[in-house]
């Protein structure tokens, strides 16, 4: 099975040979394999959400090489491999649910008839069919999310990219989402790569976590969660807690620099 | 550096204007472009369009034969005009300024009035003018008699207030509900409030509203001068010439010139106060 | 109801007040006529009224949309071409704050004194200002998530202008038009002060003010007042059907 990405060597450095220069991350190996869900954990500034515009292509990389989906990433992204969702939703307020959803499809090129049919079933997946007419500023956090993760999932990509896209929403909302999300990418077996400095979060979502050091960032440590089928059990499962004690072990391990 | 660059703009942006006033003479036909039976381009005659060299030598000759030249006519209106700008634009803010934190203090205010100010504007000048003039006569300053140059200054001063009053109101009302209640927990009263609060969080709104409100001084007292028929002013000045078109195209143009660099005076003497008044300010 | 309160009672007790005023304190009319006699002749003139509140309306809504389209275009170009935004705005602030006004007469004297084009042209510059300023600021800001969503899309140069960066500058557009329409009123009567055709309500104002017909002179500029009323109001109507998403926020 191919990889769905595969980060080698990877290097990212901010203005190279300027006073105001930044080593972001280093020496960066991982392998996300096909319909995996792996979470990038660490404090902040250690480059997990770099790490993720690497592999979005949405930054180029100093050194290393990254594929996605078997392609380098520039032609990745041209080819609409991955959908990507930040912790602001980011819709257009000028546009109506269903049309921001139809987004990426728009710029595909696909028919009006298709767009329509695609949309309202990403619609129906996170249950906002209801508010497929209104706008954006009229509804809450965790409903525009929502929005944004179904505008994600629009081309069907095999690749979900996610930059703590529930950073912004309550505990409850949050914890709803998760589960959503879990199914979501069960039901559509997308890999994903999940950024967030939540332990808790990134151990119930994931099948592996990457934690990462401060900067420079590395790969410190691959930690495999094996949970299961998550449930409302699983949130007081001793595996649970094992596995964030795990995490959080590892994320002290860091000396954090004085 | 940068007021080097915005000077080299500025110099760019009157060379380009200049260029293409003199390009358009060139090509323009000397009666201009007729369509439809509609004038659609202005004449480029001389009678028109005099050359922009031709403007600039005019401020050197004299008004009428024997008299001093028009540079020092257009000079001397300038300055009369400015006393009733710097008055109505004084008088103006201040009163703009009260408004606002009268309307900022009491809500009440705010709703019942500022759509009268908002109002006030759309109110053309020249209707007040003969009205303004007229209560001047009636009235007196102490034993100082009202001057005419006091009715242009109230005109001046009528369109002054309202970007002041409005641009305040704003300006006060911006903090954020968070330092509101900063300063409630401080047990702060309203005038603390508004002195260490919301007057420093309103100077972004002020600059800009001093600005509108000084181009609204310039334009009041120039179209008061009109209206009021008051002697000694640049607008009478623009009247005036404007009459001898025909004859001395280049004179009007001249006092054309007087009223827009007024118009930069006030705007330069904002700009200097929003300059030292930021400096203080660390960055 | 409790937010128009305040408003009405100020504007119903303030004519109160003013016809009070005039009536008891014996005011002559050339200083300030009593509301009932402007209405009086507002009613008598209605037809005059009418006809030049349309001839000044139509330099207005001329000058209006030439200023407007004007305004759009250049501040699109401006954002364009970052070189020339970056000059354009303080030569910007600079010509706005000279007294347009005062081209009148020179407009009268490059085209007939029996044109219409002076006023308007006056009109458009009046209007060009506000519109470039608000819509240029809306081009520019663009939330930064939007910049990277587009991105991941491979959407960038014209594609990205089309549907981010104009649609999101559409509420500043709007904001520059309202402040415009008003202005465009009372430059288009104000204008005709400075000769030039005399078909509008500017003429009518002055030549009854210098009739000393007073109560007539004003109930002109209530016309003028309404007119302006007029057209902030249809700038308000277009922009909510323009931009529905803001209303409903």
């Amino acid at each position: 099975m191919t990889a769905a990405v595969e980060l080698k060597g990877l290097g990212k450095v901010f203005n190279p040979g300027r006073a105001d220069q930044v080593v972001a991350l280093t020496g960066i190996d991982l392998t996300v394999g096909s319909g995996q869900f792996v979470s990038l954990i660490g404090p902040s500034g250690c480059g997990k959400s770099t790490l993720l515009r690497l592999v979005a292509d949405l930054v180029p990389p100093s050194e290393g090489t990254i594929t996605v989906a078997g392609k380098p990433v520039r032609k990745a992204r041209l080819d609409q491999e991955y959908g990507i969702a930040f912790q602001q939703a980011g819709l257009f307020d000028w546009r109506t649910v269903r049309r921001n959803v139809e987004l990426p499809l728009e710029l595909r090129g696909a028919s009006r008839a298709e767009r329509r049919e695609r949309a309202g079933e990403m619609l129906d997946l996170v249950g906002l069919s209801d508010f497929a007419g209104h706008y954006p500023p009229q509804l809450s956090g965790g409903m525009q999310q929502r929005v944004a993760i179904a505008r994600a999932l629009a081309v069907h990509p095999p690749l979900l990219l996610m930059d703590e896209p529930f950073g912004a929403l309550d505990e409850m909302t949050r914890e709803r989402l998760q589960d959503e999300l879990l199914a979501i990418c069960a039901r559509t077996g997308t890999s994903t790569i999940f950024v967030t400095h939540s332990i808790p979060e990134a151990v119930y979502l994931s099948d592996r976590v990457v934690v990462m050091s401060p900067r420079p960032g590395r790969i410190t440590d691959l930690i495999e969660i094996d949970l299961g089928e998550r449930s409302e059990a699983t949130r007081q499962s001793a595996g649970f807690f094992a596995g964030i004690t795990k995490v959080r072990k590892a994320l002290r391990g860091i000396e954090v620099p004085a | 550096m940068r007021g080097l660059r915005a000077v080299a703009t500025g110099v760019g942006a009157i060379l380009a204007g200049v260029l293409l006033w003199e390009a358009y003479k060139w090509i323009g036909g000397d009666d201009g472009s007729i369509l439809f039976g509609v004038r659609v381009l202005p004449r480029a005659d001389d009678a028109a369009m005099p050359h922009v060299y031709d403007v600039l030598r005019r401020f050197g000759e004299p008004e009428l034969a024997g008299g001093d030249p028009i540079g020092l006519v257009v000079l001397k209106a300038c300055l009369f005009t400015l006393r009733s700008v710097a008055v109505g634009f004084g008088v103006g803010a201040l009163i703009g300024l009260l408004l606002a934190v009268v309307m900022q203090r009491f809500r009440v205010v705010e709703r019942g009035l500022l759509p009268y100010v908002i109002l006030s504007q759309t109110v053309p000048l020249i209707a007040l003018a003969p009205a303004i003039a007229g209560w001047g006569g009636k009235l007196s300053l102490g034993s100082y008699p009202w001057q005419p140059w006091m009715s242009v200054a109230t005109i001046a001063a009528y369109l002054a207030f309202f970007p002041v009053a409005v641009g305040m109101l704003r300006g006060l009302q911006s903090p954020p509900p968070v330092a509101e209640e900063l300063m409630h927990s401080y047990a702060a009263g309203w005038w603390h409030t508004l002195v260490k609060l919301r007057l420093p969080a309103s100077t972004p709104y002020l600059f800009p509203a001093l600005r509108l409100a000084g181009a609204a001084a310039v334009v009041g007292a120039v179209v008061g001068e009109i209206s009021t028929g008051t002697r000694g002013g640049i607008g009478r000045l623009v009247i005036e010439y404007s009459r001898e078109a025909t004859a001395d195209p280049a004179k009007v143009y001249t006092a054309m010139v007087g009223a827009a660099l007024l118009g930069l005076a006030v705007a330069a003497v904002v700009g200097i106060a929003e300059f030292a008044l930021n400096r203080r300010r660390t960055v | 109801m409790r937010r128009l309160l305040p408003p009405i009672i100020v504007g119903v007790g303030g004519l109160a007040l003013w016809e009070l005023i005039v009536k008891a304190g014996r005011v002559a009319p050339f200083i300030l006529p009593a509301p009932s006699a402007i209405w009086e002749q507002f009613w008598l003139s209605r037809d005059v009224i009418w006809k030049t509140g349309l001839a000044s309306g139509t330099n207005a809504l001329v000058g209006l949309v030439a200023g407007a389209l004007l305004g759009i275009g250049a501040a699109m170009a401006a954002s364009r071409f970052r070189l020339l935004g970056e000059a354009s705005i303080p030569v910007a602030a600079a010509l706005n704050a000279l007294p347009i006004i005062a081209l009148a007469p020179i407009l009268n004297n490059m085209f007939e004194s029996t044109s219409s084009i002076p006023r308007r042209v006056v009109v458009a510059i009046v209007v060009f200002f506000p519109v470039f300023v608000n819509t240029l600021r809306g081009l520019r800001q663009v939330d930064p998530t939007h910049r990277e969503l587009m991105d991941s899309y491979a959407a960038g140069g014209w594609t990205f202008t089309r549907l981010v960066r104009l649609p999101g500058a559409l509420p500043f557009v709007f904001t520059g038009l309202r402040q415009a329409s008003s202005l465009a009123v009372i430059a288009a009567v104000v204008a005709e002060y400075f000769g030039g055709l005399q078909d509008g309500l500017g003429s009518r104002i002055t030549s009854a003010a210098a009739n000393t017909a007073y109560p007539r002179a004003w109930a002109f500029v209530v016309g003028a007042c309404v007119l302006g009323l007029v057209f902030y109001a249809a700038a308000l109507a277009l922009e909510r059907l323009a931009t529905p998403w803001r209303r409903s926020a």
